[in-house]
């Protein structure tokens, strides 16, 4: 496979051949690689999970010029698996942070950070000062908008995602290799997307999937072994099994194909059926506030709290309230006492509002939704309560 | 027998299994007796009109059945099947399940991912 790099005529310093020493010595990268590594430019999406561990091997092994973007802040449920940062980061810009790890391994790297979120807007453009992009963001708009923008500006695309247990990884938008698209053509539609803060993923599995990405990287810039093109990689944590799928270009794909019709970067949040507009919880479901519970439950009132979350979570923290899983609530309905007040709580009030929603549906009148979850309990009304 | 391998979103719904083996001369019979032993993993797979949702891809052995003869694709004996969601996560959790749209139609509709 040939290099995707241009060559561009770079030396090495003393310094950087001591360094680089353990791969000068390998016949694989050599001098010469060494050099393609330092001229090679990798923009990095996103400075999250997969993004820890792919810029700081990226950084490490003496890739030139890395780019990050990310408009993020850190924050402490991001410790979890997000490497790059530390505890006294919490409340820095993700590029900040990320910087000072970077810049403290390779002090010889060349790096530029774009405060800023990916868009139809910047993606070609910023593309464009790259030879490789590494997608570690987290969303189905972003990752359809890094795809095209690949495939457009013909940049290869290292791809990695991760969910609970489950990883994938390959290498999309090479010259005669597949998409993203060709692989998926169509995103879940929005409340079938599995993306979620309350979905989970284990730790570690972003830094398997993200030093996967950086090997992939690597490779394309040396132009060694067989990169994932054509292969989609399944990495399944808890069986630790790995298996690999075809892919194929799709000819008729819509952005890689023989007859094209996405020449153009769209508007992916609406691809995606994302409306902006259409906010939460709203949606015409009555709603309480924490403030107004904690006043209603200390006045005595009568009202029966509702826990819509699942026993797990329940075992984080509660209020006390009676715990039907939102799943089991169309069988366990007969539970609950229709002439009483209700009021339904989740973590956020994401599932507690399709809660009330069914129960008026069910015919139930004096149901309530506790805006913002328990999180907004333990945030506004009881510090005591932990929050996740 | 043939093997499904159901990845791990979707295990809770078919009693934490990894695979499922079922008797089938075809990809839409070996579906068929997956959802008829696991009526709950149904609605992850399929739309209310009953097609494959276009987010989910299965395979036989390493090949997209979509190049093969899709759901009629023959499967036999130590055949492979698999079903490979997209999934979309790296970074931070964004809480895109709370923020979903809500309407009653999909009111009730679970993500692969939320616990409910």
């Amino acid at each position: 496979m040939a290099s995707t790099i241009t060559e561009i005529p770079v030396t090495l310093s003393k310094d950087e051949i001591l360094r680089y020493s353990r791969h000068l010595i390998m016949p694989e990268v050599g001098m010469e690689g060494q050099q393609k590594l330092k001229a090679a430019r990798v923009l990095c999406i996103g400075a999250g999970g997969l993004g820890s561990p792919l810029a700081l091997y990226l950084a490490a092994a003496g890739v030139g010029t890395l780019g990050i973007v990310d408009f993020d802040v850190v924050d402490y449920t991001n410790l979890q698996r997000q490497i790059i940062h530390s505890t006294a980061d919490v409340g820095r810009k993700k590029l900040d942070s990320a910087a000072d790890k970077l810049k403290g391994i390779n002090p010889f790297l060349n790096l530029r950070t774009f405060d800023t979120r990916l868009s139809s807007d910047n993606a070609l453009q910023l593309f464009r000062d790259f030879d490789i992009v590494a997608d570690g963001t987290d969303n189905f708009p972003t990752r359809y908008l890094v795809n095209d923008a690949c495939v457009l500006t013909g940049k290869p695309n290292v791809y990695g995602s991760i969910f609970r247990f489950e990883g994938q990884a390959s290498v999309f938008a090479t010259k005669d290799g597949p998409c993203y698209r060709c692989l998926y053509p169509e995103p879940p539609p929005p409340g079938l997307v599995p993306s979620c803060a309350e979905g989970g993923v284990l730790g570690i599995l972003p830094g398997l999937v993200g030093v996967m990405q950086a090997t992939e990287a690597i490779k394309l810039i040396l132009g060694i072994g067989e990169p994932l093109v054509g292969r989609l990689l399944l990495i399944d944590a808890l069986g630790m099994k790995f298996r690999e799928l075809k892919l194929r270009k799709n000819p008729d794909c819509p952005v890689c194909g023989t007859h094209p019709t996405i020449t153009k970067l769209i508007d992916y949040n609406e691809f995606c059926g994302i409306r902006g507009e259409e906010k939460p919880v709203a949606n015409g479901v009555p709603e309480i506030q924490v403030e107004e519970l904690k006043r209603r439950l200390d006045a005595k009132d009568d009202v029966f709290v509702l826990d819509v979350r699942e026993p797990h979570e329940y075992q984080i923290c509660n209020i006390g309230g009676h715990l039907i899983p939102l799943n089991d609530l169309p069988k366990r309905v007969s539970e609950l006492d229709s002439s009483r007040e209700i009021v339904v709580h989740c973590k956020m009030g994401g599932r507690s509002a399709k809660a009330v929603a069914f129960l008026q549906q069910a015919g139930f009148k004096k149901v309530h939704n506790l805006a913002g979850g328990i999180n907004a309990w333990a945030e506004r009304v009881d510090p005591t309560v932990p929050k996740y | 027998m043939s093997k499904i391998h159901i990845p791990t979103p979707l295990r809770q719904y078919v009693g934490k299994q990894a695979t499922v083996e079922v008797s089938a001369a075809t990809v839409a019979e070996a579906m068929d007796a997956l959802v008829a032993k696991h009526p709950d993993v149904r609605r992850h797979l399929y739309t209310d009109e009953g097609k494959l949702r276009a987010f989910v891809n299965l395979y036989v052995n390493d090949e997209d059945i979509r190049y093969l003869q899709k759901e009629a694709t023959a499967v036999s004996e130590g055949d492979s099947i698999s079903i490979v969601p997209s999934i979309a996560g790296g970074a931070a959790g964004t809480g895109d399940c709370e923020t979903a749209d809500l309407k009653p139609a999909t009111t009730m509709r679970r993500c692969t991912c939320c616990p409910a």
